[in-house]
C-alpha cells in the first residue's frame, strides 16, 4: 500500500529551482532514504510533502489524502524531525512533549501519559523536568523525535536526524528508527550520511541539484552500476609470478595485481570459486583469503550523481560543527 | 473540540514563556506608570482626568505591537513557530492563538494607568463597560498591527524596529497630544486611516465627555480595521509564511 506518493513535483524560487520534477512512492512500514548532497533540495522536498511549503506543480498523497487541497487533515498523520532541533527553550522535556500532544488536539491524562511513555523510551526520563535549552546536542535531537511521535503519526520524516551528534546518540535513533518501522510505521529520511542510509533504508533515492538521478532498493543500485564481477586473491606467492598463469587458465577472465601477494580477478559473469581454488591448489600456493569484490553505495553514488565523496564529507563536517 | 486544546494551550504557552515573565511584567507596570508620573511632574496642575485616555490608550499601544512582533520572529527565527504551522489546526484559530495572549496584555497594562488614577481622581462616573470594550478594540487592533510586522519582520531586532516606525507616527497623529483640528490640513485624512485616532476618541469620551466623533461610528470603525487588518495578516501570511 502506497503511504506517500509524489508525482511530477516542482519547486523554483524566482529564477533557481530547487526540485525539478521528482516522483516517487513510498510503501507503508517502509524506510526511504533520501540521499543528497546539501543544497540538493532535500529540506524543500520534505517541506512540501509536509505543507510548509507549497508546491509550483505537481502532486503529493499521504495515505490517499491530497495534501495540497487537505494539508491540515494530512498534518495530523505526518510527524516532523527538522534538521534543527526546534522545541521550545524555556520549557522543559515533559512541558514540551505536553505542548506538542496539546497542537494535536490530546487530551491532559492522554498527552501526560504518552509524554512520560517517550521521555522513558527515549533514556529521558531523568531529564524529563530539565529546561531544552540545558540539553546536549544529542538529548535535544533525541527529543525533537520523541516530539514527532507523541500523536503517533503513520509517516515520520526526518531530516538529517543524525547530523552532528555524538556516536552514542546517532546509533541509539537509528536503532529508534529500525524499531518505528518494526511497528508500521512508514519512514522517510533524509541524509547525507551514505552508510547510514545504506544501514537502515529499504530503498534509497538520490537526489542532486533537485533532481533524483536513482532510485531502488541497495542491491538495485548496486546492479545499476556494476557491469562484471570481481573476487579478490590473497596468496603466499608472488602476485605478478601467478597473475600470467592464472589469466591463460580462465580465458574469460582479467587478472589485475592489487599488490606484492594480491590479485583480482575479473569477469563479466559471476566466478565459480572452485575451479579457482583447484587452480592454486594443484600448484601448491596457499589461498589466505578469496573474496567477491562489491562496489559500496558510496562508489554507486560517486558514479550516479558524479559528486565525489569528499563534497559529503565536507557537508558533514559543516554539518557537525553548525 | 480538539481545535480548542490546541488554542488554549498556545495560549496558556505564550502567557506563561513571554507575558509572565518578570521582565515583561515589569514593563506592563513600570512602562504606564512612569508615563503617569512623567505627565504630572511636566505638569503638575494638569488634570489627570485629561491624561487618562492618553496614557491607557499608549499603554495598550505598547504593550502590544512589539510584543506579538518581537515574540513571533524570536519562534520563527528559532523555528520552533514552524510546530505551529504543522499543527492540524487551521491557520485563523492559530492566529488567533497568538493574538489573544498579547490582547490580555494590553487590556491588563490599559489598567495600570486607571488604578493609579484612582487614587488621585473620582471615576464613578465613567462607563467601565464601554471602557472595557475601547480598550478590547484599541488591543485588538493594536495587536493585529504587531502580527502586521511580524509577518514582514526576519529578525527580532527589525522587528523592533518596524514596530517603532508604526507606533510613534500614530502616537503624534491620533489626537492625543495633538487636537487633530490643530494638525496640517494634509495631515489630517491620515489621522482618520489610524484605528488608534477612533480608540482614543471613545476613551475620551467615555472618561472626559470630549469626543469628536459619535462613539458609535469609533466603536464600528474599530471593528472595521480590526478586520480588515485580519484579513490582510492571514493574506501576508499564507504569502509570506508558507512558501
Amino acid at each position: 500500500m502506497k503511504m506517500v506518493s509524489v508525482s511530477n513535483l516542482k519547486k523554483t524560487y524566482d529564477n533557481f529551482t530547487a526540485v525539478d520534477d521528482i516522483s516517487f512512492d513510498i510503501e507503508k512500514g517502509e524506510i526511504f532514504g533520501f540521499l543528497g548532497p546539501n543544497g540538493a533540495g532535500k529540506t524543500s522536498t520534505i517541506n512540501m510533502i509536509i505543507g510548509l511549503s507549497r508546491p509550483t506543480a505537481g502532486e503529493i498523497t499521504v495515505d490517499g489524502i491530497d495534501v495540497r487541497r487537505q494539508t491540515k487533515k494530512a498534518q495530523a498523520v505526518m510527524g516532523l524531525v527538522p534538521d534543527e532541533s526546534n522545541l521550545y527553550n524555556e520549557m522543559d522535556g515533559f512541558e514540551n512533549l505536553c505542548f506538542c500532544a496539546a497542537l494535536y488536539g490530546m487530551r491532559k491524562e492522554e498527552r501526560e501519559s504518552k509524554a512520560h511513555q517517550l521521555l522513558e523510551l527515549f533514556r529521558l526520563k531523568d531529564a524529563g523536568k530539565r529546561p531544552f535549552k540545558a540539553y546536549s546536542k544529542g538529548m535535544r535531537r533525541k527529543l525533537t523525535i520523541a516530539a514527532a511521535l507523541i500523536h503517533s503519526p503513520q509517516v515520520l520524516f526526518l531530516d538529517e536526524p543524525t547530523t552532528g551528534i555524538d556516536v552514542e546518540s546517532s546509533r541509539q535513533i537509528r536503532n529508534m528508527i529500525v524499531d518505528l518501522k518494526k511497528n508500521g510505521t512508514t519512514i522517510f529520511l533524509t541524509t547525507h550520511y551514505i552508510e547510514e542510509a545504506e544501514r537502515i533504508c529499504d530503498r534509497i533515492a538520490f537526489i542532486t541539484a533537485g533532481q533524483i538521478v536513482a532510485s531502488g532498493t541497495i542491491p538495485q543500485l548496486m546492479d545499476s552500476v556494476s557491469h562484471g564481477h570481481a573476487i579478490q586473491l590473497v596468496t603466499d606467492k608472488n602476485a605478478r609470478d601467478v597473475s600470467i598463469e592464472l589469466h591463460k587458465h580462465f580465458m574469460g577472465s582479467k587478472v589485475e595485481i592489487h599488490s606484492d601477494h594480491s590479485l583480482v580477478m575479473l569477469s563479466e559473469q559471476r566466478i565459480p570459486l572452485f575451479p579457482v581454488m583447484n587452480f592454486f591448489h594443484d600448484r601448491k600456493i596457499e589461498v589466505y583469503e578469496a573474496r567477491e569484490l562489491r562496489p559500496s553505495l558510496e562508489d554507486v553514488f560517486v558514479k550516479l550523481t558524479g559528486i565525489e565523496s569528499s563534497v559529503l564529507k565536507k557537508d558533514k563536517e559543516k554539518a557537525g560543527f553548525r | 473540540m480538539k481545535s480548542w486544546i490546541a488554542f488554549w494551550n498556545i495560549l496558556k504557552k505564550d502567557i506563561r514563556n513571554y507575558y509572565l515573565k518578570p521582565p515583561n511584567i515589569s514593563w506592563g507596570i513600570i512602562f504606564p506608570l512612569s508615563w503617569s508620573l512623567m505627565q504630572l511632574i511636566r505638569s503638575p496642575d494638569g488634570n489627570i482626568l485629561e491624561l487618562l485616555p492618553g496614557l491607557i490608550s499608549m499603554s495598550v499601544l505598547f504593550g502590544t505591537t512589539s510584543m506579538l512582533a518581537v515574540t513571533i520572529t524570536f519562534e520563527r527565527s528559532g523555528r520552533s513557530f514552524e510546530r505551529l504551522l504543522l499543527a492540524p489546526i487551521s491557520l485563523n484559530l492559530m492566529v488567533l492563538a497568538k493574538i489573544a495572549g498579547t490582547i490580555l496584555f494590553g487590556i491588563f497594562n490599559a489598567f495600570v494607568p486607571v488604578i493609579f488614577a484612582s487614587f488621585f481622581i473620582d471615576l464613578s462616573a465613567v462607563n467601565w463597560g464601554m471602557l472595557l470594550l475601547a480598550v478590547l478594540l484599541i488591543a485588538i487592533t493594536s495587536s493585529l498591527t504587531g502580527l502586521l510586522i511580524a509577518v514582514s519582520a526576519k529578525q527580532v531586532f527589525e522587528a523592533q524596529t518596524f514596530s517603532n516606525f508604526f507606533r510613534f507616527p500614530m502616537l503624534f497623529l491620533c489626537g492625543l497630544f495633538i487636537p487633530i483640528s490643530s494638525l496640517p490640513l494634509f495631515l489630517r485624512p491620515i489621522s482618520f486611516c489610524l484605528p488608534l485616532t477612533y480608540g482614543t476618541d471613545i476613551l475620551k469620551g467615555i472618561i472626559m465627555g470630549a469626543n469628536i466623533l459619535p462613539p458609535l461610528l469609533s466603536f464600528g470603525a474599530l471593528l472595521v480595521f480590526a478586520v480588515l487588518l485580519f484579513l490582510i495578516c492571514r493574506y501576508n501570511i499564507n504569502r509570506k509564511w508558507i512558501l
